[in-house]
């Protein structure tokens, strides 16, 4: 299965990237899942984790508060002026 | 030992001990450039993120923000100086300093007012010797600027744009800064960063590929809302590491020349010191022979 290409980002460093089959993020409109294949998507980030689900079955989470996300060609990116891992 | 030598041994003394100072001062800045270059690069991957969403969504949407429109008439306009908290760094300072105020003159004019924001010590000392106001000063972050401070300067300039004119805001914001172009030069900048003019393709002139057509999250009109003041925030923060950067090469280069000036006055101090030893002795075995020559007589 194709897998998204995901890398979470803070202002001053790259927090985590990596290979994923799942990214559940929550927007300021609701939870959105992502999988592979999914059209190219930008949102508002809400307070709340961004859980990862890695091909192996791991979930990375991580805090990426007031930040927002883009998804074009199965690459993910999280952006925040402040995140990090849990 | 004649006054003359110990004046002369006295000046080596003091020039040494200041070369021991600047030559630690010059290794240290040279250890921090290497730090602060690595974090310029560590941000690449935000801004590179950010300027990526903010050309998609104005690519996509014909949105006419607040940020990026362009006020009929530009009444005042405020300065973002970057300078640093220390001096000695050569011209630093005072280039980004001039840069202003040539930056002023141009502004005023053009019949604006021109308001000032200062980062830096430097920056607050200057306006302070010449008695002028400035709106805020940020101090005490401009060795490892935090993404903190630049949220701060961001946030207020951005509240100072969106306010109307006549309850004290200003219609265009630009900043100043030292850029690092390499170890030796450093390049004072002006940007105009408000309002934003949106011009495509300018961050990846190389790269042809279409944006897709994104799906908006809750809708266009507010991710712009929420994407404008933070692609201003890694603007900023952006200029707060380059000015780091700059400053520690400029003290690097300043202090090594300091070291080496030391370095010609001890070389030179000691041919004196030299010279005036021997002319004592010189002077001595005359006085000496001289008095002999008295006895025998």
């Amino acid at each position: 299965m194709a897998s998204l290409q995901v890398s979470v980002v803070a202002a001053d460093r790259e927090v985590w990237s990596g290979a994923a089959k799942q990214v559940v993020a929550r927007t300021t409109v609701g939870e959105i899942g992502l999988l592979a294949g999914h059209e190219p998507v930008l949102g508002i980030l809400a307070s709340g984790q961004v859980r990862i689900t890695t091909p192996e079955g791991e979930v990375v989470t991580a805090n990426a508060e007031d930040g927002f996300l883009s998804l074009q060609n199965d690459v993910v990116t999280i952006v925040a002026g402040e995140a990090e891992l849990v | 030992m004649g006054a003359q030598l110990r004046v002369y041994r006295q000046k080596i003394r003091s020039a040494q001990t200041t070369k021991k100072i600047t030559r630690a001062m010059e290794l240290i800045a040279a250890s921090r450039i290497q730090k602060a270059l690595q974090r310029v690069q560590a941000s690449a991957p935000y801004a590179r993120a950010v300027t990526r969403a903010v050309s998609a969504v104005a690519t996509y949407s014909n949105v006419q923000h607040v940020l990026t429109t362009e006020p009929e008439r530009i009444e005042r306009a405020a300065i973002v100086v970057f300078a640093s908290d220390r001096g000695l760094a050569g011209a630093f300072n005072a280039n980004v300093m001039r840069e202003a105020e040539e930056l002023s003159t141009l502004l005023r004019e053009q019949g604006k007012d021109v308001v000032y924001y200062l980062v830096g010590r430097r920056a607050v000392g200057y306006f302070a010797f010449r008695k002028r106001a400035s709106e805020r000063a940020w101090v005490g972050d401009t060795d490892s600027p935090t993404f903190e401070t630049a949220r701060e300067i961001g946030d207020e300039v951005v509240a100072k744009f969106v306010q109307p004119t006549s309850e004290g805001g200003v219609d265009e914001i630009h900043i100043v800064y030292n850029r690092f172009v390499s170890m030796i030069t450093q390049q004072p900048e002006v940007v105009r960063i408000l309002p934003l003019e949106i011009v495509e393709g300018v961050e990846e002139p190389g790269e042809h590929v279409a944006l897709p057509l994104y799906e908006f999250e809750p809708d266009a009109d507010e991710v712009l809302d929420a994407l404008l003041p933070v692609y201003i925030q890694s603007r900023i923060f952006n200029a707060m590491l380059q000015s780091a950067a700059s400053k520690h090469a400029a003290t690097q280069k300043a202090m090594k020349s300091a070291s080496d000036n030391a370095d010609t006055l001890i070389r030179d101090y000691t041919r004196l010191a030299n010279n005036a030893r021997q002319a004592e002795i010189t002077q001595q075995i005359s006085e000496i022979v001289g008095g002999a020559d008295a006895l025998s007589s």
